[in-house]
């Protein structure tokens, strides 16, 4: 019986860059943390941006920079999610880290190890409001020997008092042209071959992130072998194949109630996921040059609608039924 | 035992319904490199089966060596102590549980008790660490905070833990995590697949299948193969031998709704409301899930209706079901949705025929 999984770590981790200069296309944070490096000196810090474009990575990136292996413990606080964060946490567990005195600012073993500790809170959107205000204090009376880094995908739900006191950075969706230099580095470590159709079927279904993007390679590579199509990612990618979304819209244009309804339940039976089939239907409508544009806009309103009472945790069948039924009846609407 | 139970393939070669799966899982496996895994698809569709088989494909026959532990754990919730009732299944090698169970405290779940699993590394009997295998169930069902909890614990332990998520519906699963894991849909089996699935059961039973018979139970299963053997064995309960063209009885609770519709279409009137109020309540006393007893009767209205007001009615179910899952109570909206219906039924009544 063959152990799992060696010592084998997911892709995503393995080429996690260690380095703050390894991490691609967020040039401007990437340089002012370069910066640090030589200073030794850094502000707050607020990352924000959509998932896998490096946030997480550069943050502990830059604080393995500073302080080295020995001393990361002791000066570094990691806090994300998966840690209650309550207002109690940040209190007395922050509270508690950051008043531990520092040593002067000596460089130890080739690392710059600043005279202050890094506190990063990761995912910190995900934090109450009361625990954010918890914070403000927290950080005015330590803020001599401590730095935050806040980490976020929406920015808005940081309290402003918060975000005012740092330097904010957004990362940006990472380019095509980006990502292909990334995964085709990958892929030549792995002994993958992968042609341009391969290359830019991954860029555009994994949409800016980069996490996405690497999972799908891996995953196709592991499942498929190592020369990998474009037809292969599209398969673990979850995304709904053409033919069944196009079935749905033509179904739909056939104004038959009924047959429409078998295929409602067809896709479901098949296990696609309804909000990735609205954002497939989406696709549709809006290349569709027999529509007028007024049902474009009346059936994209219902798409919009449905998409945020799934958010809600509405159920996916009636969900979907009705954005058909609505579409249909919106499609009648041309004869008349 | 049962024989949903009774014919669980147990290995991934014994897998039959989802063969390329199975097969492309142990490919996973053999080359020791697995990501982690979410699987998805409607219920009954074989899921379970799968993780079953997968785990074994893992860890060999010790993971058959399942006991299951109900134990209370004390969880310290800022403030206070709180204490969380929790079932799970565990080898030495793996855990299964179903976080959101905890209801709205499941995020204290995913913080404490698996981030506390996912840290502790097994030893095996030669005292070299081991790997391991976390397998939440209905990770659609967690809370959004419960789920962003999970993101970070996923990437940390991820050198020798894997978790393995499985749903019905992917959409409720955020990008974050699904972004974190291979996706696998599992889609219900086909009606041809599932009769296979009887034949064989019948045969193994040593059971005579008139013909025609094994086909109609499985198109009357709506997909979900679990359902398909249930009935199956509910008939074979019923009747021995067979006849060809033997009942396939409905669940009791289907059964109960089709005359919820056929009362609602007979007369539309406050009293008759009162009525189906009583009848509602008593599914949901049952444990009926609200939402199910809501497209159950909207597919026994649709029937019985002209096309013109199947886009209305469909409308409307999808309406206040959306509403149910924001409020608390259930009944408030179910019965809402019928005084709609019966409201837009009388007017097309009286309008067509005065
Ligand atoms: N800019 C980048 N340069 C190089 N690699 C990257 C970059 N962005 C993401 N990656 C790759 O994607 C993986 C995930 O990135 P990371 O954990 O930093 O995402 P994140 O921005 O923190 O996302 P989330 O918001 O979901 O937490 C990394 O392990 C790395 O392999
Ligand atoms: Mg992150």
């Amino acid at each position: 019986m063959a152990p799992l999984l060696q010592s084998s770590q997911p892709w995503v981790e393995k080429y996690r860059p260690k380095q703050v200069k390894d991490v691609a296309h967020q040039d401007e944070v990437v340089r002012v943390l370069t910066n640090t490096l030589e200073t030794a000196n850094c502000p707050h810090m607020l990352f924000y941006g959509p998932p896998g474009t490096g946030k997480t990575t550069t943050a502990l990136a830059i604080a393995h920079q500073l302080f080295g292996p020995e001393l990361y413990k002791s000066r570094v606080l990691e806090l994300n999610a998966s840690d209650d964060r309550g207002i109690n946490v940040v209190r007395t567990k922050i509270k508690d880290f950051a008043g531990v005195a520092v040593s002067s600012g000596q460089r130890q073993g080739g690392y710059p190890c600043p005279p202050f500790k890094i506190i990063i809170l990761d995912e910190a959107d995900s934090m109450t409001e009361d625990a954010q205000n918890a914070l403000r204090r927290t950080m005015e009376t330590h803020s001599k020997v401590t730095r935050f880094f806040f980490i976020c995908n929406y920015i808005s739900r940081i309290i402003e008092p918060l975000a005012s006191r740092c330097a904010k950075f957004r990362f940006k969706p990472l380019s095509e042209e980006v990502m292909s230099k990334r995964i085709l580095h990958i892929g030549n470590e792995e002994g993958l071959s992968l042609d341009g159709e391969a290359l830019s079927t991954l860029s555009s279904i994994s949409q800016g992130d980069l996490r996405r993007a690497i999972t799908y390679l891996q995953s196709a590579a592991r499942l498929f072998g190592s020369s990998i199509s474009s037809k292969d990612l599209v398969n673990v990618s979850g995304i709904i194949p053409q033919e069944v979304v196009d079935a749905l819209f033509v179904a739909c244009k056939s104004g038959n109630f009924d047959t429409a309804n078998k295929k409602v339940n067809n896709v479901l039976a098949e296990g696609y996921p309804v909000a990735q089939m609205l954002s497939q239907i989406f696709e549709v409508v809006i290349e569709d040059n027999d529509l007028q544009d007024e049902q474009k806009a009346r059936i994209c309103k219902k798409l919009a609608e449905a998409d945020k009472c799934l958010v809600d945790g509405a159920d996916e069948y009636l969900q979907l039924l009705d954005v058909v039924s609505q579409t249909m009846q919106v499609l009648r609407s041309i004869q008349l | 035992m049962l024989w949903v139970d009774k014919y669980r393939p147990k290995t991934l070669d014994q897998i039959t319904v989802h063969q390329d799966v199975a097969q492309n899982l142990k490919k996973l496996v053999n080359e020791q490199d697995c990501p982690h895994l979410l699987f998805y698809g409607p219920s009954g569709s074989g899921k379970k089966t799968l993780v079953m088989a997968l785990i074994r494909q893992m860890f060999g026959p010790s993971a058959d060596k399942v006991k299951v532990e109900n134990k209370t754990w004390k969880v310290d919730a800022g403030t206070r102590t709180i204490d969380i009732e929790l079932t799970t299944l565990s080898s030495a090698n793996h855990v299964e549980l179903t976080p959101s169970d905890a209801g709205f405290q499941d995020r204290y779940i995913v913080q404490e008790i698996i981030k506390e699993m996912a840290k502790n590394r097994p030893i095996d009997s030669k005292g070299k660490r081991g790997h391991k295998v976390l397998v939440l169930n209905d990770v659609d069902k967690l809370s959004r905070e419960a789920q962003h909890s999970l993101r970070r614990t996923m990437e940390k332990y991820s050198s020798y833990c894997r978790l393995i998520l499985c749903c019905n519906s992917s959409s409720r699963v955020t990008e974050a995590i699904r972004s974190r894991c291979l996706n696998v849909r599992i889609n219900g089996p086909t009606e041809e697949q599932i009769f296979k699935v009887l034949e064989y059961i019948g045969k193994k039973e040593g059971l005579q299948l008139p013909s025609g018979f094994a086909s109609r139970i499985a198109e009357k299963s709506n997909r979900s193969l679990r359902r398909a053997i249930l009935s199956f064995e509910t008939c074979r309960v019923q009747q021995y031998p067979f006849v060809s063209n033997q009942a396939i009885p409905p669940m009791d609770w289907e059964e109960y709704i089709t005359e919820i519709a056929s009362e609602i279409m007979k007369e539309q009137s406050p009293k008759r409301l009162f009525q189906v109020r009583g009848k509602l309540y008593e599914l949901l006393v049952n444990c009926i899930p609200p939402e199910i007893i809501l497209k159950r009767l909207l597919y026994e209205l649709l029937k019985k209706l002209d096309a013109e007001l199947k886009h209305e009615v469909c409308h409307w179910a999808a309406y206040y079901e959306h509403r149910m899952r924001l409020g608390q109570k259930a009944i408030f909206h179910i019965e809402a949705f019928v005084a709609k219906f019966m409201s837009i039924y009388k007017t097309f009544l009286i309008s067509t025929f005065g």
